[in-house]
């Protein structure tokens, strides 16, 4: 009788890890940072139509590095989840954090339980106001979250990005336009070639806007922002 | 609550989510534990049970856009359920809705009509046209049918602004889903006959914003004069009809302010005719 080959869970989970991070690994970085008004959303992404960063709710935004059609689920499966816990509820009742464990629930599931993990990193944002604090979550493809202040990388070079940022040690929030300037030059820095307003996806979640606070920036308001 | 994931799931709709995923939070949700009830007692049918009933909604065209407004009265049987019930809603940026029949099932459907857009917008990344919308709302409307037979109407007035056509349009329905463009003005509930019947003197193409402003809450005073379920301004609680205006700016709410000036002057025509 032939024996089944036999795989040490170690073994399985780190083969998986390296398969998902490899994925991860190839897709472009996107820079989430907190400004002096909300959360400002950075992605390198050379197409027009094909997001990378989304409106969730009020004052939620996501932001997915890796597959994009792995992400594009997640995406629409955390707008269901908003819009459902705000139509039972109360618009004021869904929150980042909330969502943040429902995407680690289900990530760290298909990890454990699926042949091949989810090749994809996830932002969640909430830009807080009245007084209170903004939330950023970063939560891998086996479910690991981590609560991020000041800035959040996720996506290819993410690691180089992240000490780059470390280097300017943010002691106050910057301004809307130097922290996009300061966006854009380490996404530079990092890809080593100067790289075209039309290629960046850029959005914030403004604190000062009622109702929905997510915008779009397009290449000619950041082009405009820029040069203010 | 689990993060709905589902990857094999594709549509764009929250109503067709909650319907498949969540049946009990869709207005026909609670039919299953009426139905039991209804024929249960077969003598207690359809119209015997009473709930608040919301009642005269108008809708005029302009020059550059539509004027939507509403009275504020719900009653129940002969009673009067509530004095300040809102029945103008701003849908999104650019439509509202108007509702008359039974108050709860109407507001729900009101607010899931909401989400329904929003939850659109946001998936798709596109809005829905103005057209999709009025369909979409139909599509709604029939799918209360069941509530219907247990007396429980809800009757839809919506106005949007269409961006491609850039003009105001308004759309009514049937209780079986049936969708109807109207072009110039309607309204709808108890007092609708005689608010039509006022715009039907007083309409123009082509009216200014104040003149169709004016004509809208003209039509609501002389519905309440005739109708018993229609509110007319209440000068003591200071409460007034209310009034939204949907253009190619969006959509606003016309201030108590100026609906009050304009009952005085409304008001102050009338009692010199008595004299």
């Amino acid at each position: 009788m032939p024996m089944p080959y036999y795989v040490s869970p170690e073994q399985m989970m780190q083969d998986k890890a390296e398969y998902a991070k490899k994925g991860i690994a190839k897709g472009r970085s996107i820079i989430a940072i907190e400004y002096v008004s909300g959360i400002l959303l950075v992605a390198e992404n050379p197409s027009a139509s094909l997001y990378k960063i989304s409106e969730i709710y009020d004052n939620i935004a996501f932001a997915g590095a890796g597959k994009y059609s792995e992400f594009e689920n997640l995406r629409k499966a955390g707008i269901r989840h908003a819009d459902l816990k705000g139509f039972m509820y109360s618009r004021e009742d869904v929150t980042a954090r909330s969502l943040a464990n429902g995407y680690s629930q289900s990530l760290g599931t298909i990890f454990s339980q699926e042949m091949k993990p989810l090749e994809v990193e996830i932002l969640v944002v909430q830009v807080g106001h009245n007084g209170q604090a903004n939330e950023m979550y970063r939560i891998s493809f086996d479910g690991s979250i981590i609560d991020e202040r000041a800035f959040a990388v996720i996506g290819g070079k993410s690691e180089a990005l992240q000490a780059l940022l470390k280097e300017k040690g943010f002691t106050q929030p910057p301004e809307l336009q130097a922290a996009l300037a300061l966006c854009i030059a380490s996404l530079d820095h990092i890809g080593n070639q100067k790289l075209s307003l039309e290629s960046l996806e850029v959005a914030v979640l403004d604190r000062n806007r009622d109702g929905r606070r997510f915008r779009r920036l397009t290449p000619a308001d950041t082009k405009q922002l820029l040069s203010s | 609550m689990k993060l709905p994931f589902l990857p094999n799931h594709d549509d764009p709709s929250f109503f067709d989510f909650l319907t498949q995923q969540h049946p009990a939070l869709t207005p026909t949700g609670r039919s299953g534990a009426l139905q039991a009830q209804v024929s249960a007692e077969p003598a207690r049918g359809a119209g015997s049970m009473t709930v608040p009933q919301a009642t005269t909604v108008l809708a005029i065209k302009y020059q550059q856009g539509v004027v939507i407004a509403g009275d504020r009265r719900a009653t129940e049987g002969f009673q009067i359920a509530e004095r300040r019930i809102e029945k103008v809603f701003k849908i999104d940026e650019f439509s509202a809705m108007a509702i008359a029949g039974a108050a709860g099932p109407c507001i729900e459907m009101a607010k899931l009509f909401q989400v329904e857009l929003e939850h659109y917008e946001k998936l798709e990344g596109v809005q829905l046209s103005c057209e999709g919308k009025a369909n979409k709302l139909g599509q709604m409307v029939k799918a209360n049918l069941p509530m219907v037979f247990q007396g429980l109407v809800v009757m839809p007035l919506y106005v949007g602004y269409d961006l491609k056509r850039a003009e105001g349009r308004i759309f009514k329905y049937d209780l079986a889903g049936g969708r109807y463009e109207e072009s110039d003005y309607h309204a709808i509930g108890s007092g609708g006959k005689d608010a039509r019947n006022t715009m039907r003197e007083h309409f123009l193409k082509g009216l200014a914003e104040p003149d169709a402003l004016k004509l809208a809450l003209l039509a609501l005073y002389n519905a309440a004069d005739d109708d018993v379920g229609t509110g007319g301004p209440d000068l003591v609680r200071g409460i007034y009809p209310t009034a939204k205006i949907v253009n190619a700016t969006g959509i606003t709410d016309v201030s108590d302010q100026q609906i009050r000036s304009i009952y005085d002057g409304l008001i102050a025509t009338r009692r010199s005719k008595e004299n």
